[in-house]
């Protein structure tokens, strides 16, 4: 593999409220990746990929992007990143277009075509005009992975993307962050389903507890 | 197609239009302000000469007290749906992205107050030179209100419960707003210049402008880890 | 790396070793200034032409005052480095400050109160100073209950390190209004009791119970931050330790 490494975390380590999620953390994402993180629940995982996508600042260690510390770069990395939390980031009073052009503003400029494009491919072609407090939460779900569909960026942080989606719902999904990381871009998920891709690599969680207790840790 | 307009400008549209879709919840503090001044006669009697004495205390206070309750949804929706974590990490300057909230803000709730005041003014008998008073130190103080406002209810954000917290927090940083925006409407109603106190309004507005947004964003970071 | 591992955690254990040896020197500090100050200020100074005694109050409402103001800023200048350097024991100090704070803010609106009594014929003034430690108490009791309201102890430290420094900001356009709303509405009768002129002897006793106060507020101070300490700090094994030791002591003892 000659593929440039996008991502480098170095040494990083998580605690909250006096407990430690994880610590030596070491990883590396290469462009054309798509990286599935493992582990029970509870063990980080959310936590792991809110710090990745700088929602939470609160680590100790180092993120580079590009081979530059992410703090220095964070203008070029919030453009060139993708984030979907557990949350949908739907607004229910709106409809799902209204929604998709808040976010189109966030990313830079995108045409409405392309938005109403992004809607028929999650399979929500008729319902743009629709309230979406009047959508089941599968669809709403999918007004949220619409922006998968028009987005730019390189690095993709999804977690538990296939949540409340049925099984095309699902397989829809899989094919575009194939799609995605074969075009070069890096897809860094988590899941408690099984995802069917060719050359899913895997980052475990529990390979970075610190299984001695916390004192320890601190003068050690 | 046109180009999306910028973040600026598609949050404060946003939240104009979430504004106008839940209008109930912009006529509630509207009905209250109407129905707490009526309680004021019902309470002292309706002397016309007292409630005149005392009107610009009261429709500053009673303002003051109706742009609390509409305070904790101003970030609630955004924490609970998610996409107050998508402003955060936007590449947009996040300072723009909270004036763009607070801006919309205001004008759904801080506007309408300020356009009532005078219809109020008039049921606690405010000597007529005191209406412009009234109305102008509204226009200033309830946008520096909502301002500082929004640094408390960026703090209570992330907690279940935050309404009676967000008033105990910010009611005593309202208190120069208060000072003098009552005062300059107490002058006004005497037939003295009122010029001094919307300018300390001003100067108010404007620090709260550089300032609070800042204040807003870092507590909206620390809630959205909470 | 390791040294923040060790800022963030080391510096507490520090903190609670080095201040062992401080508490009962300023225990001796503050008890011997405040007696001195207090027999001083009671008993040798002389009295005031036109307050005649009640005066003396003074020896206890300004040095108190001037700490009540003071630990505000300390708490927000805590909470400030806190949230900077991402250290934890400024968070600590942060959240002990905030009710001795309150405490002495209710110290001086109550001596302030009584000596309202004999001086302006009530208990309750809407005086300029007295106003102004009111709106100060309210904003030590936001950050109170702010401080109280979160589960997550990271969050509730930090946002309540936000609020006390919005809240510095304020501190002095809300002094400044206040003072200004007082002119504009100061009575009459007020203005005739007009400022005593302080004679240098009756200084020499306030002095010392100022010092006397400011170490006592240190004394607190350090007293409530080795509390969170050890309440913080609970699982670590040197936490541990100490309490094995201090089991082990009363056993040899009985």
């Amino acid at each position: 593999m000659t593929a440039p490494v996008l991502f480098e975390l170095r040494n990083l380590a998580c605690e909250r409220d006096e407990r430690l999620l994880f610590v030596r953390l070491n990883a590396r994402f290469y462009a054309g990746q798509a990286v599935q993180i493992l582990g029970p629940n509870g063990s980080g995982k959310t936590t792991l990929l809110r710090i990745l996508a700088g929602v939470n600042r609160d680590y100790q260690g180092d993120i580079y992007w590009q081979g530059k510390p992410v703090v220095d770069m964070a203008w070029e990395f919030a453009n060139d990143l993708l984030y979907l939390g557990h949350l949908p980031g739907v607004k229910k009073s709106l409809t799902p277009l209204e929604n998709l052009r808040w976010y189109a503003a966030l990313q830079g400029s995108v045409a409405d075509a392309q938005l109403l494009d992004a809607l028929v491919q999650v399979n929500l072609a008729g319902y743009e005009d629709t309230p979406c407090y009047q959508l089941s939460a599968g669809q709403l779900r999918r007004v949220g992975l619409a922006r998968l569909f028009f987005s730019k960026a390189r690095i993709w942080i999804l977690d538990e993307p296939f949540t409340a989606l049925d099984k095309s719902g699902i397989a829809q999904l899989e094919n575009r962050l194939i799609a995605h990381a074969e075009a070069g871009g890096l897809v860094l998920v988590t899941s408690h389903q099984d995802i069917r891709f060719p050359q899913l690599q895997t980052l475990n969680m529990q390979d970075f507890v610190e299984f001695s207790t916390f004192g320890e840790t601190a003068h050690g | 197609m046109a180009k999306s307009p910028s973040l600026f400008t598609a949050t404060f549209r946003r939240d104009l239009l979430l504004a106008f879709r839940h209008k109930g919840e912009m006529i509630n503090p509207l009905v209250f302000f109407l129905i707490a001044i009526s309680m004021i006669p019902l309470g002292l009697g309706p002397d016309k000469e007292l409630l005149m004495r005392i009107a610009p205390g009261i429709l500053w206070v009673m303002a003051l007290l109706a742009t609390l309750l509409s305070l904790d949804n101003l970030f609630r929706s955004d924490f609970d749906d998610g996409t107050l974590e998508q402003l955060l990490i936007s590449p947009h300057p996040l300072y723009l992205s909270m004036l763009a909230k607070v801006l919309a803000y205001w004008i759904a709730t801080g506007l309408p107050l300020m356009l009532m005041s005078p219809l109020l003014g008039v049921m606690l008998s405010l000597p007529s030179g005191a209406f412009i008073a009234l109305c102008s130190s509204l226009l200033i103080g309830t946008a520096a209100m909502s301002l500082i406002g929004a640094v408390g209810a960026a703090l209570t954000v992330g907690l279940r419960k935050g309404g009676l917290l967000i008033s105990l927090i910010v009611m005593p940083l309202y208190v120069p707003i208060l000072i003098f925006g009552a005062s300059a409407v107490a002058e006004a109603a005497q037939g003295n210049p009122f010029t001094m106190q919307l300018a300390v309004l001003g100067a108010i507005l404007i620090m709260a402008l550089l300032l609070a947004p800042l204040a807003t964003a870092g507590a909206l970071r620390v809630s959205v880890n909470g | 790396m390791n040294w923040q591992w060790f800022h963030r955690l080391g510096s507490p254990r520090w903190f609670y070793e080095k201040t062992d040896a401080w508490v009962p020197w300023l225990i001796i500090f503050a008890w011997g200034l405040l007696l001195t100050g207090t027999i001083w200020g009671l008993g040798f100074a002389p009295m005031d032409a036109k307050q005649k005694d009640s005066y003396r109050i003074l020896y206890v409402h300004a040095p108190v005052a001037f700490i009540s103001m003071a630990c505000y800023y300390l708490m927000a200048i805590a909470g400030a480095i806190g949230l900077i350097w991402k250290m934890k024991l400024p968070y600590m100090v942060m959240k002990s400050a905030a009710p001795i704070g309150f405490a002495f803010t209710v110290i001086v609106l109550a001596t302030g109160s009584i000596w309202g009594r004999p001086t302006w014929g009530t208990w309750w003034e809407w005086d300029g100073r007295m106003t102004s430690y009111l709106v100060l108490s309210f904003l030590y009791l936001g950050v109170i209950a702010l401080q109280n309201a979160f589960q997550s102890r990271d969050t509730a430290d930090k946002a309540s390190a936000i609020l006390a420094l919005v809240g510095t900001v304020n501190i002095p356009i809300i002094y400044k209004s206040v003072d200004w709303w007082y002119t504009l509405h100061q009575p009459a009768t007020l203005k005739l009791v007009g400022k005593s002129t302080i004679h240098v002897s009756m200084l020499y006793p306030l002095f010392t119970m100022i010092a006397g106060f400011y170490v006592f507020f240190t004394l607190v101070l350090i007293l409530f931050t080795r509390t969170e300490i050890l309440r913080r700090e609970s699982k670590t094994q040197w936490v541990k330790d100490l309490a094995a030791g201090n089991a082990r002591k009363e056993e040899v003892a009985q």
